[in-house]
């Protein structure tokens, strides 16, 4: 793995911003040359700039070196980031997913290869010379839970085709301040490489902007953040994707309580940890798992809509259902518009986790042993009672205190757009309008509508883009199909290639032969 | 590949016309058939035919049978079982002659190994390589237009 540098932020001495950066964030409207220049800043010419830097980043300068034929010189990645996976695995492994856990992705869905070919159970398969896993994915997902890959496995052919690709050559490290439109056409990305000693804005004049700035952080219920900031204690009351070993470390010395808040896939994985955790150290943990909404059965609202769940949990095999990704549940999104593209969102949404036999076991053993818990409800009050934290709990019954030792809240990443600099500057000085679902509004090539400068165009992938004509944005099949989508756009609009079968066979080659671009 | 009604349709007509008729063209003279090569030909590529047409009604019948899965999905085995009732119902017709424009009824023995290779061939390829040229087609649910 490549060193993970982490950004040391630099504060000046009044704690605000290098001057001129300042006054260029003051200002209104699009940016001349003159005022870029007049400020000092340098400027640096590329086509395409996209800022982030995360998976989303890596899958589209991947399409666009394999599938647009753009050189190297053709694309920058703004980002604070050493590489395009450090913050997916810190995430991860945050959320008890380790290198050999397997994550919930299908086989097919590889950020490092175009054509998802081969899939990652035939590579598994060839590697351990097993047909395991190829008899997995047969079976799947009816007398076996999906095949997926593991986590470890999916970060080494990521590096693997970012080397490929030459991605180094294109990062230039900074964060991204703001995307602004430019007199005459195209745009500025305006960014502050905040690890130097003295850091100075410099820009990037473009053409286009693609945007994948994932999650602005982590998500809290407010009760529990209510209580963080009351109290300044991260120690007791945590978020599942911030580091909390020291939860689990604690619970192996001595017995405790934990309160689990989340039905989705994160939970499983704290649970599944929680669960290990006490068989291999037997301490007598107990779980509350605290659910707003308890599914029973299987739900919803006629016989071809109906999902499975129970026991509190909604199942399903990945974030959303198969068919977002290329079936019918894609093209009659693509279909619809505002409030009926927003009620299918509805009708598919909501927390889901996957059914996995292996968890079902563990939490029916727990359930039988009396020392895990499921409620529906809410939490109402927490307070600090000494040594243990007093939660008081609202269920339909009425509400009733428990004493837990920790908290750990899986409610999620927070994905509200207009906590992000770059995004909450292009609705308000660059045109740009906020979908029914509150995230960025883009066409079906993920065009940023009302963004567009002259020739130029923004281009906006993932969490920020949910909401729009393509669900299931956020997930590497999803950043896949955005990527297409907007290269294909470019080469439209006659900025790079269209991939027709041939080049596609002959690329693919190249990928399989590992030769470099 | 997840399909929509029209994906699969497509698809199951565009693999057979090229990888089936491929592998057809080249199992043919081999096959168990007492017939000058030319109406093994005809028979082998009638049958071909009758796997594509009739397929379509089979796609339709999938498709509604697809609508009770809330993934919407066709998991992998679905896709080389249902070779099973489709190669018995072909089976059936070339056996006894019935099929249009064929020579003579086909032998079982020789419609067993033709159906079961090209099937299996076609199964593979949709699950895989036919993604490394058609790079759009498993994201548009299999549609190749």
């Amino acid at each position: 793995m490549t060193e993970v540098v982490d950004v040391h932020r630099q504060e000046s001495a009044a704690g605000t911003p290098v001057r001129p950066l300042a006054r260029l964030l003051a200002s209104a409207g699009a940016w001349t040359d003159e005022m870029i220049a007049g400020y000092g800043i340098p400027v640096q010419d590329t086509p395409i700039a996209t800022v982030g830097g995360g998976i989303g980043s890596y899958i589209l300068a991947d399409y666009l070196r394999v599938a647009g034929g753009v050189p190297t010189s053709g694309l920058r990645v703004v980002s604070n980031l050493s590489h395009p996976w450090q913050t997916y695995e810190r995430l991860a492994n945050s959320s008890q997913i380790s290198p050999t856990d397997r994550i919930r992705s299908d086989s097919a869905s590889r950020p490092d290869n175009l054509w998802g070919f081969p899939s990652y159970a035939l590579q598994e398969a060839i590697r351990d010379r097993s047909l395991g896993p190829l008899a997995h994915v047969f079976v799947e997902p009816i007398f076996d839970d999906y095949y997926t890959p593991r986590l470890g496995d999916v970060m080494k052919s990521i590096e693997r085709e970012a080397r490929r690709i030459r991605y180094w050559d294109m990062l230039v490290r900074g964060d991204a301040q703001l995307v602004r439109k430019r007199v005459g056409g195209g745009y500025y990305v305006l960014f502050v490489d905040e690890r130097q000693e003295d850091p100075q804005p410099m820009a990037l004049r473009v053409r286009d902007v693609h945007l994948a700035v994932g999650y602005p952080g982590l998500k809290f219920l407010p009760e529990l953040q209510e209580f963080r900031e009351r109290k300044n204690d991260h120690h007791r009351v945590v978020n599942a994707y911030e580091n909390h070993e020291h939860v689990y470390h604690a619970l192996r010395r001595r017995p405790g309580t934990v309160l689990v808040r989340g039905g989705g896939i994160v939970a499983s994985r704290v649970l599944e940890r929680l669960i290990l955790d006490r068989q291999r150290y037997g301490q007598p943990t107990r779980i509350i798992h605290l659910l707003r909404t308890y599914v029973t059965g299987s739900h919803g609202p006629h016989p071809w809509a109906r999902r499975s769940g129970k026991h509190g949990f909604a199942y399903q095999g990945f974030n959303y259902p198969k068919s977002v990704w290329g079936g019918q549940l894609k093209a009659r999104m693509a279909s619809l518009h505002g409030k009926d593209r927003a009620d299918v969102y509805e009708e598919i949404g909501g927390t889901t986790t996957a059914y996995r036999r292996e968890w079902q076991r563990q939490l029916r053993t727990a359930r039988e042993e009396g020392w895990y818990h499921a409620v529906c409800g809410t939490i109402s009050d927490l307070q600090d009672t000494g040594p243990k934290l007093t939660a008081r709990m609202r269920v339909e019954q009425g509400e009733f205190e428990v004493e837990p030792d920790f908290v750990i809240d899986c409610t999620g990443l927070n994905a509200e757009v207009t906590e992000h600099q770059v995004l909450r500057d292009l609705l308000v000085h660059g045109g740009a309008q906020l979908n029914p679902l509150g995230r960025m509004d883009v066409k079906g090539s993920f065009e940023l509508i009302g963004a567009d400068s002259g020739p130029g165009r923004v281009y906006v992938t993932g969490a920020a883009s949910l909401g729009g004509p393509f669900p299931g944005v956020d997930t590497f099949l999803g950043l896949q199909i955005a990527a297409q989508e907007v290269v294909d756009d470019i080469a439209r609009r006659g900025h790079c290639r269209h991939l027709g079968p041939i080049a596609s066979t002959l690329e693919w080659l190249r990928w399989a032969t590992g030769r470099q671009l | 590949m997840v399909p929509t009604l029209f994906g699969r349709i497509q698809t199951r007509l565009w693999l057979l016309a090229v990888v089936g008729a491929l592998v057809t063209a080249a199992l043919t003279p081999v096959l168990p058939m007492d017939a000058p090569l030319a109406d093994k030909y005809q028979a082998t590529f009638v049958v071909l035919g009758a796997v594509a047409v009739i397929g379509i009604a089979w796609e339709l019948l999938y498709h509604l049978l697809m609508q009770w899965r809330w993934e919407k999905d066709w998991p992998t085995m679905f896709g080389l079982f249902t070779g099973i009732p489709e190669g018995l119902l072909v089976g059936y017709l070339a056996t006894q002659g019935w099929l249009p424009f064929l020579p003579a009824a086909v032998a079982p023995a020789a419609f067993v190994i033709h159906f079961t290779v090209v099937w299996l061939v076609v199964w593979l390829v949709a699950n895989g390589p036919m993604r490394v040229p058609f790079i759009r087609w498993r994201f548009r649910g299999g549609r190749l237009l």
